[in-house]
């Protein structure tokens, strides 16, 4: 770790596959105890980044210095320190789910026993503890996530890689995934995950980055960012089946802000029961209306005109 | 939930020799992994050379009253055998579960993304490959002994060649599968390099027997000469080639199916 407390340092981080640019020149600092984000939809380079912190993809250009060392040259040292839980699940379905986590600690030099304790503890933080002898191929979907964080404590690392931690799971098994991983955040593990959920963002990350298209377009906590990027309340309304587009004009003028979605409009605005009523004031029906505070959603869709889950 | 906390976490115990030799940690999961499967395997890697040795040795055996330059038949192909489920299984444990390793249960992602190297991962892999290969070799030879066709103390260095022939072939079929994306090529190395291999490399006739050209390949694959060395140690005669030309070309396929293999896991880990 470097005196002030930065684990990573990105300076013009790029990644290229080819001729393609995954990560086009980012600048990231994480610092020890805080959990940070990159939120950003498919394809913008949050996995690409992962790796190269995971010591498993060399960046094709800038700098990268990870517990303050150069993923080029001690990639093992770095890799010793760090949990990894990737993208897709990579545990052994075979194996029980007890020998998943005492064959991976192994893989860092641990002995036997210290192993097989480690694992008890974890399983028990997992919540897996009653499944520790079974195979892992029948577990489900979230059950395997539980178990491939609880490999990635195996270690006890200074740094918790995870990517999309709680994507492909039912909303049950997801508040269990994050409650699992706040308590680790209250713990002062320091942790790095990406996300294309603003919901989950918002709950776990200290500050995040905002990527799309290979490149951070904004950064910040979930609060400043809302607050700069987006105002205090949102109105959402459906118009029915006429289509958005021939109610946008007649908003003009209410709030700050006007967005035309396919299936609805969404007026940016500081007091949301003031607009509903301008609204009503000026002969519009919507089918529906909704106030909601603002979201991380509205600020990328600021930001990129786009939603962020397609 | 002391391992969350930071407070006592110290620097990680390291354990002595798997601390020292990274690989030994891979070659430890694969045992683990083999220790739900190796039950069913025993009693086949004894049927089988058992089946064989009584269905060629004696059965065929009887048409070949002569025996093959002097010896029996019987005690010809017995060493051929051997080095033949050398070959047998160094393949078979070197194609579909590295492919699955990489592209079904992607183990070999899991192991990369901690401290091991490329070449852990492989060595581990490789060494549990020779664990098998020498297991099955050893079953076929108690059952050569009972049947007394080994003739000399020299039988006791089958051990070690079957590793070397295992080595020669595990290294570069590691690579193989490490390059291909499905698994249609692996049946392909079995129907064009393993089952000709095993047909006309020595195991059973001489290769002098073959027209020029095929001796040629015949000479040219790793098999034939396992097959020399592994019959001159259990019939206690000379081999055709000099035991330090066998030797040499046996390493030099390690070598190279290392060296090829090593770049092939860097290629797929590191990207
Ligand atoms: N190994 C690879 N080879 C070629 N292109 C890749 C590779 N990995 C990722 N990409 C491309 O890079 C872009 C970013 O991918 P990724 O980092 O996985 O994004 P995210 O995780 O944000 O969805 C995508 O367009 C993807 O197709
Ligand atoms: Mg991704």
């Amino acid at each position: 770790m470097s005196k002030d407390g930065v684990l990573i340092r990105a300076r013009g981080l790029v990644k290229r596959f080819g001729d393609f640019v995954a990560v086009d020149g980012i600048d990231v600092e994480v610092r020890a105890g805080e959990a940070f984000g990159f939120l950003g939809p498919n394809g913008a380079g949050k996995s690409s980044t992962m790796r190269m912190i995971g010591c498993v993809s060399p960046p094709s250009g800038g700098e990268l210095q990870i517990l303050g060392m150069d993923p080029r040259r001690d990639g093992p040292a770095i890799r010793a320190r760090l949990g990894v839980c990737p993208q897709l699940d990579n545990l052994d379905p075979e194996l029980t789910v007890r020998e998943n986590l005492t064959t991976y600690a192994r893989y860092f030099g641990i002995p036997r026993r210290t192993a097989r304790e480690r694992a008890t503890e974890l399983l028990e933080f997992v919540q897996l503890a009653e499944r520790a002898n079974s195979k892992v191929e029948p577990l489900s979907g979230g059950m395997k996530r539980r178990l491939t964080i609880a490999r990635a404590l195996v270690n006890e690392p200074d740094i918790v890689l995870l990517d999309e931690p709680t994507t492909g799971l039912d909303p049950q098994a997801r508040h269990l995934v994050w409650e699992r991983l706040f308590r680790l955040k209250q713990q002062g593990v320091t942790l790095v995950l990406t996300t294309h959920y603003m919901d989950e963002a918002e709950q776990l990350c200290d500050r995040l980055v905002v990527m799309d298209g290979g490149r951070i377009v904004a950064e910040g906590s979930p609060r400043e960012l809302i607050e700069r990027y987006s105002t205090r309340e949102v109105v959402e309304l459906r118009f029915g089946a006429e289509g958005q587009e021939t109610f946008a004009g007649k908003l003009a003028g209410i709030g700050e802000r006007t967005e035309v979605l396919p299936d609805r409009i969404l007026l940016y605005v500081a007091d949301g029961d003031a607009a509903v009523a301008e609204v009503h004031a000026r002969a519009l029906a919507p089918a529906s209306v909704l106030v909601r505070r603002s979201s991380l959603e509205d600020v990328f869709l600021h930001l990129t005109g786009r939603t962020l889950v397609d | 939930m002391s391992v969350l906390e930071k407070a006592d976490s110290g620097v990680a115990p390291r354990a002595g020799l798997v601390g020292r030799v990274p690989a030994l940690a891979v070659l430890e999961y694969q045992l683990v992994a083999y220790r739900r499967t190796w039950r069913a395997g025993v009693f086949s890697s004894f049927l089988l050379p058992l089946l064989t040795m009584v269905g060629f040795g004696i059965g065929v055996g009887a048409y070949v009253e002569s025996g093959v330059g002097g010896v029996s038949y019987l005690d010809f192909i017995v060493p051929g055998l051997i080095a033949s489920t050398a070959l047998q299984v160094a393949v078979g444990e070197s194609t579909w579960p590295v492919l699955g390793s990489f592209e079904w249960i992607k183990v070999y992602f899991a192991q990369a993304a901690s401290p091991l190297r490329a070449g852990d991962i492989l060595g581990g892999h490789v060494a549990f490959v020779l664990f098998r290969v020498l297991t099955s070799s050893l079953a076929f030879l108690l059952v050569a002994a009972l049947f007394g066709a080994l003739h000399s103390p020299w039988a006791l260095t089958t051990p070690l060649l079957v590793l070397l022939i295992g080595l020669a072939v595990a290294t570069p079929v590691f690579a193989y599968s490490a390059s291909v994306r499905s698994d249609s090529y692996l049946s392909l190395l079995f129907r064009f390099a393993v089952i000709p291999m095993s047909l006309f490399a020595g195991v059973f006739f001489p290769v002098e027997s073959l027209p020029t050209a095929l001796r040629w390949l015949a000479y040219a694959s790793p098999l034939w000469h396992g097959v020399d060395l592994c019959r001159a140690a259990t019939l206690g005669v000379a081999p055709d080639w000099s035991v330090p030309g066998h030797l040499l070309y046996l390493g030099a396929w390690a070598a190279g199916g290392w060296l090829l293999a090593r770049a092939c896991f860097r290629r797929r880990l590191v990207v």
